[in-house]
């Protein structure tokens, strides 16, 4: 009884920490991790351009959140996050309807991680070129 | 206790599909707003990093973006961002409370906040896209 309560939960930190699941263990907490800052941040920009409505007093002050450089980290790591989150998303459509392809899953995982993080150090580039 | 090789979860990594019904429905939602989201989104934020830049970003951004000759366009496009983006996030958000929040009343009073926090941004997202006017001391170049 004790085990079929266990399967039907999803692991706990020290689980997640200790189960030795491979590559495909890190991608899926990345991708939730990921997912879930991810929200976070829409949350607060649907927020952020609900306030475009009363004027460009009201919204410019807020910029601040996004023009500060203390702030900067977490703009990094949600560029991370939306490339990460699209491109093992789209790894993980690609082995949902095309089976075969799970062959190829650590490579692609690799790949996708690289992008992401290929790309993420451009936008961090221009935070120079176009500041 | 958890399967030890992909094979034995009967998964290769991603959620399995469910039998039927609407968590069915759900999971292919997932699969295709995804793939939507990877064009508009990522689009989104590498346009508004790269071409824009996050410091040119102003009040004056968005009066040019909704207001310009390719106003229509760009509350489409928003519009679309809005719906699938903060669908896909929220339906995300549910599939966590399920596996980590077993307690009836927890479970449900949990999805219940998530589900009027998601139709009070909707809302507060299409309010503003479809009745944006920009001040008449800010003109569209």
């Amino acid at each position: 009884m004790k085990q079929r309560a266990a399967l039907r939960t999803a692991p706990s930190l020290r689980d997640t920490l200790s189960y030795r699941g491979g590559v495909g263990q890190w991608a899926w907490l990345l991708h939730r991790l990921s997912g879930l800052g991810v929200l976070l941040f829409l949350v607060l920009h649907v927020l952020d351009i609900f306030l475009a409505s009363f004027g460009p007093e009201v919204f410019n002050k807020l910029l601040f959140l996004y023009h500060s450089w203390i702030f900067r980290p977490f703009i990094v790591l949600l560029v991370f996050g939306v490339l990460y989150h699209a491109l093992n998303g789209l790894r993980l459509v690609i082995v949902d309807f095309w089976p075969a392809a799970n062959v190829y899953q650590k490579p692609m995982w690799v790949g996708a991680t690289i992008v992401s993080l290929v790309v993420t150090l451009i936008t961090i580039a221009a935070f120079f070129w176009e500041g | 206790m958890y399967p030890t090789t992909p094979r034995e979860s009967g998964t290769f990594g991603a959620r399995p599909r469910p039998a039927g019904g609407f968590e069915l429905w759900s999971w292919y939602f997932m699969r295709i707003s995804g793939a939507v989201l990877l064009l508009l989104a990522v689009f989104h934020l590498l346009w508004m990093h790269l071409v824009i830049g996050l410091d040119n970003i102003t009040f004056e951004t968005i009066v040019r973006r909704w207001t310009g000759p390719l106003g229509a366009f760009w509350r489409v496009y928003d519009l679309a961002l809005l719906v699938f983006a903060l669908t896909h996030g929220m339906n995300g958000a549910r599939w966590v409370i399920n596996d980590y929040v077993h307690r009836r009343g927890w479970n449900l009073g949990l999805k219940s906040a998530l589900g009027v926090l998601y139709a009070l941004l909707m809302l507060m997202g299409a309010y503003v896209i479809f009745t944006f006017q920009a001040p008449p001391t800010i003109v569209a170049p």
